[in-house]
């Protein structure tokens, strides 16, 4: 019954969304259900730490090997959400000093900024710059001009790393700037790389995922693709 | 040496080098804020959408009845060098231990991160216990205050969110939020096995409204703007210059519009998989493939270059705000010895016998 009920309520919810799409009356439909969306999607919040309690709780009771570090992820999540929550160390605003909680929860100085400024984004900036290493060492072993397309490929990266570069810009720097020959000082075929192929590439990659995005939408909102669901139907 | 040896030279050393680093000079890390005292007091009232609300004037410290507490801002050190060569008794400017921590956490942190380099270790295991749990929560408190404080609980019980928590909300009840709550309790049935069948429904709608949604923006955003951008004509109007209006076209544009046509009909033709690729279809795909390589490619490179002035960012704060060994915003005094230290190494690159072949270079 429940399964007979989920599948009305996403033919009539896809239905209304795309009807608010095309039709001038109903566009506010859109922007409610967007909204009840969002608030879904924080209500969702509450299933991922309790996944997160529930995963690490049991490494931590079974005494699993690394169980400590579930003890600092729990510990880490619990100073977080408290002091996010409860507004630690925030000032009120000006125009309302009467009300102490309201200030903004990531108002500079308040403990929740602290978190965000100190530990959150050094971590995940440094994680991201990591890549740099990894990927330079993946091109080392995988870029080999072998064919066509892998030469098209290592050209095309060469020509954009070198043309972004001071390095790239003094190499082809002796052509000069107002000549017909122009085009092929590094920054200039950098730049034409972007706006001819690789916006080519790029649009044709587009106009596919729509075409998929519209195609899976319409197969889930018809009730033909029930995956969702987590049966395998 | 065994890893545990290597470990313990590579704390000491560190140590000994962050100890003496942290006594040279004007020393490191260390953050510096000014306090200034806010103090506001009730000098009326005003009609807002129908309901008197308070209104507050900034009156001295010390006023009777006035609200105060106070505002710390950040300041660069060379502010507060500045203040206490004026007056070494001021304490309006003074050093802050919670912010001053920070770097020191932050630094560690990415030392921490950046030990994966070497190889799987304890202190990235650490580090990366800590995002675990830090973003989930961040993520979990920003939901709270952005969008269930104001939209959910703004609209279900508004006297109460606007009198203690947001009163610049506009609170109006609106009985159509229960839908949403309704919902998300249902969805909230998932953590009781006996009831996790209700949740079903929440997860239809979130499913359904997102099809839906995603159908008109994507057709919208993507397809339709897409194919309109590219079926343009291939002769391209040469640019009007100064006000002179534009005469005939430009075989460069249209050149590049032509090879834009080709390249986005030719990649379309390779993601066509219901016609079997050979003869003029296959060769048409296959020069779509040549475009695909070539985008992938300037991707590769734009990422690795992104990738690196990150890897730049976080150097850059390593050795500025925690080890206060560069300065290239001009934030504090330079660290003589530093300085000292970077002349000695322009010295010695001027004498060596490398220097006309880097002059050669441009470097």
């Amino acid at each position: 019954m429940s399964r007979q009920l989920a599948i009305i309520v996403t033919l009539v919810a896809g239905v209304l969304m795309v009807v608010s799409g095309f039709i001038k009356p109903t566009e506010g439909w859109g922007e409610d259900v967007a909204e009840w969306f969002n608030i879904l999607a924080a209500i969702a919040f509450v299933l991922g730490a309790a996944n997160i309690a529930k995963v690490h709780l049991s490494k931590i009771s079974a005494r699993d090997a690394g169980w400590g570090f579930s003890a600092i992820t729990l510990l880490a999540f619990a100073v977080t959400f408290a002091v996010g929550i409860m507004k630690v160390g925030v000032n009120p605003m000006p125009a309302f000093p009467n009300v102490a909680m309201s200030g903004e929860k990531d108002a500079g100085g308040s403990a929740f900024w602290w978190v965000y400024t100190y530990v959150m984004s050094p971590i995940t900036a440094t994680m991201f710059s990591l890549l740099a290493f990894y990927v330079a060492s993946a091109a080392f072993r995988a870029f080999r001009a072998k064919n066509t397309e892998a030469t098209l490929l290592l050209v095309a990266a060469f020509v954009v790393l070198l043309g972004r570069t001071f390095a790239g810009v003094v190499l082809t720097g002796w052509i000069p700037a107002d000549s017909d020959w122009a085009f092929l000082r590094f920054e200039n075929l950098s730049t034409t790389i972007f706006e001819v192929f690789a916006s080519a590439g790029n649009r044709a990659i587009i106009i596919g995922i729509a075409l998929g995005v519209a195609a899976t939408s319409l197969k889930i909102i018809l009730g033909i693709d029930r995956s969702y669901m987590g049966s395998g139907d | 040496m065994n890893q545990k040896q290597t470990w313990t030279v590579i704390f000491v050393v560190a140590a000994a080098l962050l100890t003496i680093r942290s006594f040279t000079g004007p020393g490191m890390a260390k953050v510096y804020v000014e306090d200034t005292r806010v103090s506001l007091k009730q000098s009326g009232e005003k009609e807002v959408d129908g309901v008197m609300k308070p209104v507050y004037e900034a009156v001295a410290p010390g006023t009777d009845g006035a609200i105060e507490w106070t505002a710390q801002s950040q300041v660069p050190p060379r502010v507060y060098y500045a203040a206490e060569a004026a007056d070494p008794s001021q304490t309006a400017i003074h050093l802050s231990a919670s912010r001053t921590i920070g770097v020191w956490v932050a630094a560690l942190l990415t030392l921490f991160i950046f030990s994966f380099l070497y190889r799987d270790n304890p202190f990235y295991k650490f580090a990366e216990a800590t995002i675990v749990g830090v973003s989930a929560a961040y993520w979990m408190v920003v939901g709270f205050w952005d969008t269930l404080m104001p939209k959910l609980f703004g609209s279900l019980v508004p006297a109460i969110v606007t009198a203690n928590f947001m009163p610049g909300l506009e609170g109006k009840s609106d009985y159509w939020i229960l839908v949403p709550a309704a919902l998300g309790i249902m969805l909230l049935c998932r953590l009781n096995r006996g009831l996790a069948a209700v949740s079903v429904i929440p997860l239809a709608f979130i499913v359904g409204t997102t099809s839906g949604l995603k159908f008109v923006s994507y057709v919208e955003s993507d397809l339709l703007a897409q194919t309109a951008s590219t079926m343009k004509s291939l002769l391209v109007a040469a640019p009007a210059i100064g006000d002179q209006p534009s005469t005939g076209f430009s075989m460069e544009l249209s050149i590049k519009q032509a090879l834009l046509f080709i390249g986005v009909v030719s990649g379309l033709v390779y993601f066509f998989f219901s016609v079997e690729h050979k003869g003029v279809v296959g060769k048409t795909a296959r020069v779509g493939v040549w475009y695909l390589m070539i985008t992938f490619g300037a991707a590769f490179g734009f990422t690795v270059m992104g990738r690196i002035a990150l890897f730049a960012a976080r150097c850059e704060f390593l050795f500025d705000d925690w080890l206060w060994l560069i300065d290239p915003t001009q934030n504090r005094v330079v660290v003589e010895t530093a300085v000292a230290s970077v002349n000695a190494l322009v010295g010695a690159m001027a004498s060596s016998p490398w220097m006309p072949a880097l002059s050669a270079l441009g470097c």
